[in-house]
């Protein structure tokens, strides 16, 4: 596939949220606001960054990417299907029984699925497990992680950094979605992350902050990997919770939900307009 | 409703965890003591009533669950009485050595108040459905395990989980379950509940099989077969005498649970009745597999957590203890 450019990547993204809207409507309800936030960093990893074939799934020295925050897989299973792991039109079954998908992924049921996921936290020292074993069969391959931001309150988080620091994982790539929402509400009135650069970079990082919704920044960030040489990388991405559709962006009550039929018209016009 | 502010009216025809979310400013009112610990998930629980009312004493962890249930053994050193609340699969397994090696080894006043237990995060999927909680916490010496059947058991346990000294672990779903009780049910832990008196099998059963088993009752009966129905609310410590006198007096017992047949109440039951009173028991429930994905009523079906289940088990228990007998 030719890899596509900030401008299509954009439109690209508008396009999956769209068809995320009418997936989650069609479910019945998702985890929409952290989904959007993510869709604009999945899209460029998928039709621009990560090498890959939606032809041969498993190819050994593919790059590897793992949803760590499994709800969103409400943005990761539309991008599957628009990258041509499978129909498009089986995103009408999503949540339904034996659908091959629901609110998080399962490797064994999705095409082009690294890891199954949902319970946040597990993703980040998985992905270093993979880092080492694919520099260990002298691949080139690397592994690419995204996190919610409120994910990294996990303690595994940690663990796995300070590991992937040591074991020199410049073929680690993690993202941080950093939406400033967690469940509860606002990240700093929660369990705030700050100062989470020198948090990263104190424990052996390469730090990039970029903001995650513009494609512009988020190819440049990708395109010069890793950060610091001999250094596993973490892109610390603002973003906007609910990115796209104007009347829940930075809501963090849309967590989860449906759109009424009103604010799905909005969307979609707003949308279009990105197209 | 003797020792709480909750009318019959808040309790019926709620989902379990507003319920759950009701008693829990009720219990905050009366015992000081108490503290609410949660980890990012206070609105989904429920907490955000008692967050509300007692800003003071309720403390949001983030997403940190072995940081939240490690902290209750530390409140509860110093004489809180701590509610540790999150996702069943979250507060059994995320946090299972914290609940071993820091609540239930020193034997700690910690209450572990799980939702969303069992399958009822349908659509969840495998990750956040928790069949496995009831055996990994039956392993732990020193742990109460209560598991309710209805909102009003709900309510009652909650405040009996209080007033209890040492740790327990509440397990819940989380939408609405029929009620089975009536309002002037009494809960006792470990003092399990004839739901219906009968000779011909047992059904004992806990949280939302409850209903199912009442259910599978009443289809029996239209067949001539006199089937007893007993909640098993309290999984550990389990009600010995009632398991026997089960066994002895019908010969034949189906056990029923939301959750995995390895470790659970059937496994406790069967424990019990071979070494007391041999008699065959039939487990209802997970078949030792990962659940899959969909809505609660149509992954219920394809998993067999049903009243025909516990039917065709019953006739099947009844059916053994005859060839026995010949
Ligand atoms: C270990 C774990 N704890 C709790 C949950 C429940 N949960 C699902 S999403 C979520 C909030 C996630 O916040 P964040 O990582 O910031 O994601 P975003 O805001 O981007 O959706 C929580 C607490 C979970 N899935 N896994």
């Amino acid at each position: 596939m030719r890899k596509l450019g900030a401008q299509e990547l954009s439109v690209k993204a508008s396009k999956l949220r769209m068809m995320a809207i009418d997936m989650i409507d069609k479910a019945g309800g998702g985890h929409i606001g952290g989904s959007f936030s993510a869709m604009d960093i999945l899209t460029a990893l998928y039709f621009n960054v990560l090498d890959i074939d939606p032809r041969d799934p498993n190819k050994r020295d593919r790059d590897r990417f793992i949803l760590s925050a499994g709800h969103k897989a409400a943005a990761y299973v539309p991008v599957l299907a628009e990258r041509g792991y499978f129909a498009v039109e089986l995103l009408d079954t999503f949540n339904q029984l034996d659908s091959p998908f629901a609110m998080h992924p399962d490797m064994n049921k999705i095409p082009g699925c690294d890891m199954s996921t949902g319970s946040l936290g597990h993703g980040l020292p998985v992905a270093a497990g993979m880092a080492l074993a694919l520099r260990m069969d002298n691949l080139s391959s690397r592994v690419f992680v995204l996190m919610g931001d409120g994910e990294i309150h996990e303690g595994t988080v940690w663990e796995a950094a300070m590991g992937a620091a040591h074991f020199g994982l410049e073929n680690l790539i993690a993202i941080v979605d950093y939406n400033k929402c967690t469940m509860d509400g606002p990240i700093d009135s929660v369990m705030p992350l700050e100062p989470i650069e020198e948090k990263w970079r104190s424990f052996g990082w390469g730090v990039r902050r970029i903001d995650g919704n513009d494609m512009q920044q988020i190819l440049e960030a990708f395109s010069r990997l890793p950060e610091l040489d001999g250094r596993p990388t973490v892109v610390i991405a603002d973003t906007v919770k609910g990115k796209g559709v104007p009347s829940i962006e930075g809501d963090y009550h849309w967590h989860y939900g449906r759109l009424s039929d009103m604010q799905r018209r909005e969307a979609e016009a707003t949308l279009r307009r990105g197209m | 409703m003797a020792g709480t502010s909750l009318s019959m009216k808040d309790i019926e025809n709620s989902s379990i965890r507003d319920v759950f979310g009701r008693a829990l400013v009720s219990i905050g009112e009366r015992v000081p003591e108490v503290v609410l610990l949660g980890a990012d998930a206070i609105g989904s629980t429920r907490g955000a009533l008692f967050a509300k009312q007692f800003p003071e004493r309720t403390f949001n962890f983030g997403i940190a669950e072995q940081e939240m249930v490690a902290a209750a053994a530390g409140f509860a050193t110093c004489g809180k009485i701590p509610i540790a609340t999150a996702y069943a699969f979250l507060l059994s397994m995320r946090a299972c050595e914290q609940v071993r090696t820091d609540i239930c080894y020193p034997n700690l006043n910690v209450k572990l108040m799980a939702t969303h237990a069992g399958i009822s995060m349908a659509t969840g999927g495998t990750t956040h459905h928790a069949t496995e909680d009831i055996a990994i916490m039956r392993s732990f010496a020193n742990l109460t395990i209560i598991v309710p059947a209805d909102a009003l058991e709900t309510v009652k346990a909650v405040e009996v989980a209080v007033e209890h000294s040492g740790p327990v672990y509440l397990r819940m779903g989380r939408g609405e379950i029929p009620n089975v009780h009536s309002r002037d049910y009494e809960f006792v832990i470990g003092r399990s509940t004839c739901m219906r008196a009968g000779g011909d099998v047992s059904v004992i059963a806990c949280g939302t099989m409850v209903a199912e088993a009442i259910a599978a009752a009443d289809s029996l009966e239209k067949e001539g077969i006199d089937a007893r129905v007993v909640n098993m609310h309290t999984i550990k410590p389990l009600d010995q005498e009632a398991v026997i006198a089960a066994a002895l007096e019908t010969g034949a017992i189906v056990t029923a649970e939301e959750h995995n047949i390895v470790g659970g109440l059937g496994e406790a039951v069967a424990g019990v009745v071979s070494e007391h009173a041999p008699a065959p028991v039939i487990r209802v429930g997970v078949r030792d597999c990962y659940c899959g994905i969909g809505p609660e009523d149509g992954l219920r079906r394809k998993l067999g957590l049903t009243s025909e289940s516990i039917v065709s088990a019953a006739k099947r228990a009844m059916s053994l203890k005859s060839s026995r007998n010949r």
